[in-house]
C-alpha cells in the first residue's frame, strides 16, 4: 500500500513551499526615489555661498489656544507642570511666528546633494512631539525616539511618500525611517494622542531652516544665484519671495503673516 | 478509562461551579439604576443553566461509569428512542429558554424602547481613534452643527465647530473627561468620527457601539458617586487597547463647579 | 440479493501517473485528504499564532528570536507590537474559522466518507470537487501571503467591520495591501465553499444507492447535507459581501463607508455607505458559519456514540430533524452579534427570541446523546473519548450561550471574554474534538494502520490540548508504520466498513450495495451478532 501513503508527504511539500511562494508575489514595488543613489553631488565653490537670513513677523492679536486635554494619559499629564498649548499658529512674545519652515522652492534644481550622515532626531516628549517642524533632506536617516514611559504611534500622513504607522513603546529602540521623494509638508500624528502633531519637509537641498522662539531663520551655503524662497506656517498659510544673491552675499528677506 | 474520563466530567464541572459559586470572578459594582435589574436576571440566568450544567455533566460521568463495558456479557438495552420523554425534554428546554427572555424582555425595553426624561443632561460623545472626546451644551442647552473641513486634532477642534459663526456652538464645552451629576437622569448621543467604537462602562451596565454615521442616544441614572473607566469595546485599531477616558460622578454642585471651570478653559 | 445480480458490474480503474492520481486527482478520497491536510497545515499555524498572542498578552515584551525575520516591521528585534498583535488576532480567526473549521470536518471527512457511506461510486462531479479544493487552497496562500506584506496581515479582526476595514491605510497599518489581500482570500475561499456545496447536495440527493432512504442515512450523511445547504445559502451572501467591501476598497463605491468620516485627519472621500450593512451580511454568513463548523462534529459524535455504546442511537429521526431544525433557524439569529451595534432595539428583541428557539434542538441533541449511553455497552476506544468530551464541551458552550442571547445581559457581556470563551468552547473545542474523534474512529479505513491508542496522551489531550503535537507525531507516526487493520475493525454498520481499507478507487468494485437497515442496528435482540450492517438482508424482527 505504498502508492496511497506516498501522496501525503508530496502534498504537504508545497504546502510548507507556500509562504515563500506568496512572499514573492506581494512585494510592494516602491515608486522611484529621488535619492541621490550613484549620482555625484555637485561640487559647489564653499569659498563663494551667500546667506539668507530674516525673521517671520505675525500682524494682528496673540491667538487664543485651547488647552490641550490630556485626561485619558496620566502619563502625559504627570510630565508636565501647567497647562499645555498646541504650537499650531502660536505666536512669540516678540510679536515673531515660531515653527515657520523656510526653504529653497526653486533654483536649486541643478545640484545634486548627497544625503548627510547624521540623522534628524524626533523626539516624543510629554506627549509632545520635540520639535514640532522639523527639516530633512530626502534619504537622510530619521530616528523617531521616546522619552515617554507610554506607548504611542507614529503616523506620518504624506501625499507624496509611503504612510506608515508604527507603535513605539516605552524604552524600544529608535525607529530609523527615510524618505525617498521631497514633500512639503508631512503631518506626523500619534492616534492614541490626538493633539499630537509634527510637520516634516523633506527637501533634495539642505537649503532650509526653521524660525524659533526668536522668530529669524538663516539659509547658508548657497551658491550665487536666482531662488524662490518659501515660508510654510500650518496655520496662516504660505508666502514666496524671489531672491538674488551675490558671491559671499549675505540677504535679509523678511516674512509678515496675518490672521487668517 | 472509564473512571478517568468520569472523574475528569465530575472534577471540571465541580471547579466549574465553585468558581461561580466562591464569586471567583465576579462582576464590578453597579452604579446605575437599571443595573440591578440586569444584575438579577443574570444571576437568575446562572442559577438555571448551573442545574442543567451540573445535571448534564454528573449524569454524563454517571452514564460514562455506570453502563462501561465490563465484559460480563451484558448486552446493550435495544432502544430507539423514547417518544414521551424527548417531548417532555423538548418541552423543558422550551418553556425554560423562551421563559428566560421574556423575562428579561422588560429591561430592554426600559433601556431601548423609553427614551430619556425632558430634564437629562444632554452630552454628546464623540468617538475616534484612540481618544473620546465630550461636549456640552452649555447654558444655551443648544449643540451648534459641526463641519468637516473644521476638523483639526491639533488645535484642540475634534468635533470641528465654529464658535463664531454658529451662535449655538459659541458657549458649547469640550472635555476629555466625561463627568456627570449623582442621581440625575443623563442622555449620552454618540457619535464616532472614523471608525465603529463602543462605549462601555461596566459599573453603569452599558455597552453601545458608536457607528459613524449614526447618531446613538444612550440614557442613565448614576448612584454612586466616583471615577469609572469608559472603555472602547470594539477593535477600532493599533490603539484600541489604551482607547479609554473616565467617568467622573460628583455631586451636583461639584458638577456645577467642573463645568464652569471647563468652560474657562476652551 | 437478486437486485445485485441483475446489474452489470463496471469498474473504474483508477488514472495513472502521480500528478492525476494525488494532485489533480478526481478521487473524492484523496481530495478528502487533500482537505484534512490543507486544515491540519491551517491548524498549526493558527495554533502557533494563538500562543504569540498568548505570549504578546503575558509578557508584552518579550524577545521571540526569529520573528523579526518574518515580521521585520510587526516585531523589530523580535518584540511584538501592539499592531503585530491585532494581526496576529486577526489571522488566527480567520485561518481558524475558514481553513480549518469549515475545511476538515465538512470537505475533509465529509468527502471521503459521503459517497462511501450512501454507497456511491464518488461525489456527483468530481470535476467540481477538484476545482474546489484548488480554489480553496489558492485562498489560503493568499491569506498567508499577508505576512510578506510591508505592512503586514490585516488587523481589523476576522469579522472585518468596516469602515476600519474599508477605509485604506489611513486606518492603520496592515489597512493597506493587507486587507485587500484578506478580502480576495475570503472571496476566493466562498468560491470553494459553493461548489463543494452544490457537489454535497447533489450527491445527498442524487447518488444514494438502492435502499439508502434517507432516513436510513447516518448522521454522519445529514450533518454534511445540512452543512451544505447552510454553505450555499450563507458563503453566497458573504461572497457578495467581500466583492462590495473590496469596490469600497479600491472602486470608490460607497456600500459599507458614511460621509464626513475622518481618519487620522484625513478627510474620507465616501458618502452615504451604512457600517452596519456590512455587519448585517457578515453575520447572515457569520452565524450560520458557526453551525458549518459544529454540525459535521455533532454528526460524527452522534455516529460514534451509537457504535461504541453497542446499541442504536436514541431517537434518530428527532435527531435528523434537529439537524434540520437547527440549520433553518441558523438563518434567524444573526442579529444576536448586532445587539449593540446601533441596530433597532426592536428587532434585537426578535433575534433574541430565534436565538433562545435555537437552544432547543441543541438541547435535544444533548438528551439524545445521553439517552444513547443510557443502557450501553461502553466500548472506550479514542475515538469514544473524544465523543463523550465532545458531549461535555458542547454542554458547557451551549448553556453559556443562553447569558448572551438575552439582549440586556448581552449588553454587558457583549465582546468581553465571555463570548471569547463561548465560542471557543463550541467552535474552538467541541469541534477539534469532533475531529479528532473523526480521525480516531475513519484513519484505520483511510490509510489500513490503527492508531494507537496511548491512553496518556488522550487524556492530556483532553485536558490541556498541549498533546497537539503527540497527534500529529502519531497521526504521521501511524501513517508509515502502523499496524495493518481489518476492514471493519470497530464492529461498526455503515457502508464504508464493507470495503477493504483503504477503499479501492471505484469504492465498491463497480457493484452497487444494496441497503436493507438504518446506521444504528447494534445490539439487536436474536441476532448473531451484536450489531448487523446496513447491507445484510437479514430481518430484524424486534423492534
Amino acid at each position: 500500500m505504498n502508492k496511497q501513503k506516498l501522496p501525503f508527504s508530496l502534498l504537504i511539500v508545497p504546502l510548507l513551499l507556500l509562504p515563500s511562494c506568496g512572499g514573492k508575489k506581494t512585494e510592494v514595488s516602491e515608486q522611484p526615489s529621488e535619492a541621490p543613489s550613484g549620482a555625484q553631488p555637485t561640487p559647489i565653490d564653499q569659498s563663494t555661498v551667500a546667506a539668507i537670513t530674516g525673521k517671520v513677523v505675525f500682524q494682528g492679536v496673540k491667538p487664543k489656544l485651547a488647552r490641550i486635554m490630556m485626561d485619558q494619559d496620566p502619563v502625559c499629564v504627570q510630565k508636565h507642570s501647567g497647562a499645555v498649548y498646541p504650537e499650531d499658529g502660536e505666536m512669540n512674545s516678540n510679536g515673531t511666528l515660531p515653527n515657520v519652515f523656510v526653504y529653497v522652492k526653486e533654483g536649486a534644481e541643478k545640484y545634486t546633494f548627497s544625503a548627510p550622515t547624521d540623522p534628524v532626531v524626533l523626539d516624543q516628549n510629554g506627549c509632545v512631539y520635540k520639535p514640532h517642524v522639523l527639516g530633512i533632506q530626502v534619504g537622510q536617516d530619521l530616528h523617531i525616539i521616546s522619552s515617554d514611559p507610554t506607548t504611542h504611534n507614529i503616523h506620518p500622513m504624506p501625499k507624496n511618500n509611503r504612510e506608515w504607522n508604527e507603535s513605539q513603546g516605552p524604552g524600544a529602540a529608535p525607529l530609523e525611517k527615510k524618505f525617498a521623494r521631497s514633500e512639503i509638508m508631512i503631518p506626523v500624528k500619534c492616534n492614541q494622542h490626538p493633539w499630537m502633531r509634527a510637520y516634516v519637509g523633506v527637501t533634495k537641498n539642505p537649503f532650509f531652516s526653521v524660525t524659533g522662539s526668536d522668530g529669524t531663520f538663516t539659509i547658508k551655503g548657497l551658491p550665487p544665484g536666482d531662488y524662490t524662497i518659501e515660508a510654510w506656517t500650518a496655520t496662516y498659510g504660505t508666502q514666496e519671495q524671489k531672491v538674488t544673491v551675490g558671491s559671499k552675499e549675505t540677504k535679509t528677506l523678511d516674512f509678515t503673516f496675518k490672521p487668517s | 478509562m472509564a473512571l478517568a474520563i468520569a472523574v475528569v466530567v465530575a472534577l471540571i464541572t465541580v471547579i466549574s461551579v465553585a468558581i461561580v459559586v466562591l464569586k471567583v470572578w465576579w462582576m464590578p459594582l453597579d452604579i446605575s439604576t437599571h443595573g440591578p435589574a440586569i444584575d438579577h436576571q443574570m444571576n437568575l440566568t446562572l442559577i438555571f443553566t448551573g442545574i442543567i450544567f451540573i445535571l448534564a455533566q454528573l449524569g454524563l460521568a454517571w452514564f460514562v461509569w455506570k453502563y462501561r463495558d465490563r465484559g460480563d456479557g451484558r448486552k446493550a438495552i435495544y432502544s430507539h428512542g423514547h417518544g414521551m420523554l424527548e417531548a417532555t425534554w423538548t418541552a423543558m428546554a422550551a418553556v425554560l429558554f423562551i421563559g428566560l427572555n421574556l423575562m428579561g424582555y422588560r429591561m430592554w425595553a426600559e433601556m431601548y424602547f423609553r427614551g430619556a426624561p425632558p430634564d437629562a443632561l444632554r452630552v454628546q460623545v464623540l468617538g475616534q481613534q484612540f481618544a473620546w472626546y465630550f461636549r456640552y451644551p452649555g447654558p444655551d442647552g443648544q449643540f451648534g452643527p459641526t463641519h468637516v473641513e473644521k476638523v483639526n486634532d491639533a488645535s484642540g477642534n475634534f468635533y470641528g465647530i465654529d464658535r463664531e459663526r454658529d451662535p449655538g456652538s459659541k458657549d458649547d464645552i469640550v472635555t476629555a473627561t466625561l463627568a456627570v451629576p449623582v442621581n440625575r437622569p443623563v442622555e449620552l448621543v454618540l457619535l464616532a468620527k472614523d471608525v465603529t467604537h463602543d462605549f462601555y462602562v461596566r459599573e453603569l451596565r452599558i455597552q453601545q457601539d458608536m457607528v459613524p454615521g449614526m447618531q446613538i442616544p444612550v440614557h442613565f441614572t448614576a448612584t454612586k458617586t466616583g471615577r469609572f473607566e469608559i472603555a472602547c469595546n470594539q477593535l477600532c485599531g493599533l490603539g484600541h487597547y489604551k482607547m479609554r477616558a473616565f467617568l467622573e460622578v460628583m455631586s451636583e454642585e461639584d458638577f456645577q463647579k467642573w463645568l464652569q471651570n471647563m468652560a474657562a478653559q476652551q | 440479493m437478486a437486485e445485485l445480480h441483475a446489474e452489470a458490474v463496471h469498474r473504474h480503474e483508477a488514472p495513472k501517473g502521480f500528478i492525476w492520481k494525488y494532485v489533480f486527482s478526481l478521487d473524492h478520497k484523496v481530495i478528502g485528504k487533500q482537505y484534512y491536510f490543507l486544515a491540519l497545515l491551517a491548524v498549526v499555524v493558527g495554533m502557533v499564532l494563538s500562543w504569540l498572542i498568548r505570549v504578546r498578552m503575558v509578557w508584552p515584551s518579550a524577545r521571540i528570536p526569529g520573528l523579526d525575520k518574518l515580521s521585520p516591521v510587526g516585531a523589530p528585534g523580535g518584540v511584538m507590537t501592539p499592531e503585530y498583535y491585532l494581526s496576529l488576532l486577526t489571522l488566527h480567526g480567520t485561518l481558524m474559522i475558514f481553513f480549518v473549521l469549515t475545511t476538515a470536518p465538512q470537505s475533509g471527512f465529509g468527502n471521503y466518507f459521503l459517497p462511501l457511506q450512501i454507497g456511491a461510486e464518488d461525489m456527483a462531479f468530481p470535476r467540481l470537487n477538484m476545482l474546489s479544493f484548488w480554489t480553496t487552497f489558492v485562498g489560503l496562500a493568499v491569506l498567508l501571503s499577508t505576512f510578506f506584506v510591508t505592512d503586514g496581515p490585516p488587523i481589523s479582526g476576522w469579522t472585518a467591520y468596516p469602515p476600519l476595514s474599508a477605509v485604506g491605510s489611513a486606518a492603520g497599518p496592515g489597512e493597506g495591501l493587507g486587507q485587500d489581500l484578506w478580502v480576495i482570500s475570503i472571496a476566493i475561499f466562498c468560491i470553494g465553499a459553493l461548489l463543494g456545496a452544490l457537489n454535497f447536495i447533489a450527491t445527498t440527493l442524487d447518488l444514494r444507492t438502492r435502499g439508502m432512504k434517507l432516513m436510513r442515512m447516518p448522521l454522519t450523511c445529514w450533518a454534511w447535507f445540512v452543512t451544505a445547504v447552510l454553505g450555499l445559502l450563507s458563503f453566497a451572501v458573504l461572497f457578495g459581501a467581500c466583492v462590495l467591501l473590496l469596490l469600497d476598497r479600491v472602486g470608490g463605491t460607497s456600500f459599507f463607508t458614511p460621509g464626513g468620516l475622518i481618519v487620522s485627519d484625513k478627510i474620507i472621500p465616501h458618502t452615504g455607505g451604512s457600517p452596519l450593512l456590512w455587519q448585517h451580511l457578515f453575520w447572515f454568513f457569520g452565524h450560520p458559519e458557526v453551525y458549518i463548523a459544529i454540525l459535521p462534529g455533532m454528526g460524527i459524535t452522534s455516529h460514534i456514540l451509537s457504535c461504541f455504546s453497542r446499541k442504536p442511537i436514541f431517537g434518530y429521526k428527532v435527531m435528523a430533524a434537529s439537524l434540520m431544525t437547527i440549520g433553518f433557524l441558523s438563518f434567524t439569529v444573526w442579529g444576536h452579534h448586532m445587539f449593540v451595534s446601533g441596530m433597532s432595539p426592536y428587532s434585537g428583541f426578535t433575534f433574541s427570541i430565534f436565538t433562545m428557539a435555537i437552544g432547543v434542538p441543541s438541547a435535544i441533541k444533548t438528551f439524545n446523546w445521553l439517552g444513547t449511553l443510557w443502557g450501553g455497552k461502553l466500548r472506550f476506544t479514542s475515538a469514544m473519548l473524544f465523543s463523550i468530551g465532545f458531549v461535555s464541551l458542547f454542554v458547557t458552550g451551549g448553556l453559556s450561550g443562553i447569558f448572551l442571547a438575552q439582549p440586556a445581559v448581552d449588553s454587558y457581556l457583549h465582546a468581553t471574554y465571555f463570548v471569547v470563551g463561548h465560542f471557543h468552547m463550541v467552535m474552538g473545542v467541541a469541534a477539534i474534538f469532533g475531529m479528532f474523534a473523526g480521525t480516531y474512529f475513519w484513519f484505520p479505513k483511510i490509510l489500513k494502520p490503527l492508531i494507537p491508542v496511548h491512553e496518556f496522551m488522550t487524556i492530556s489531550a483532553l485536558i490541556t490540548g498541549a498533546a497537539q503535537f503527540i497527534f500529529l507525531f502519531n497521526l504521521f507516526w501511524s501513517m508509515f508504520k502502523g499496524e495493518k487493520a481489518s476492514t471493519n475493525p470497530w464492529e461498526a454498520t455503515s457502508l464504508e466498513w464493507t470495503v477493504p481499507s483503504p477503499p479501492p478507487f471505484d469504492n465498491f468494485g463497480g457493484k452497487h450495495p444494496v441497503v436493507y437497515h438504518g446506521a444504528y442496528e447494534y445490539g439487536v435482540p436474536g441476532a448473531e451478532k451484536d450489531y448487523i450492517m446496513q447491507d445484510s438482508p437479514v430481518k430484524i424482527t424486534a423492534s
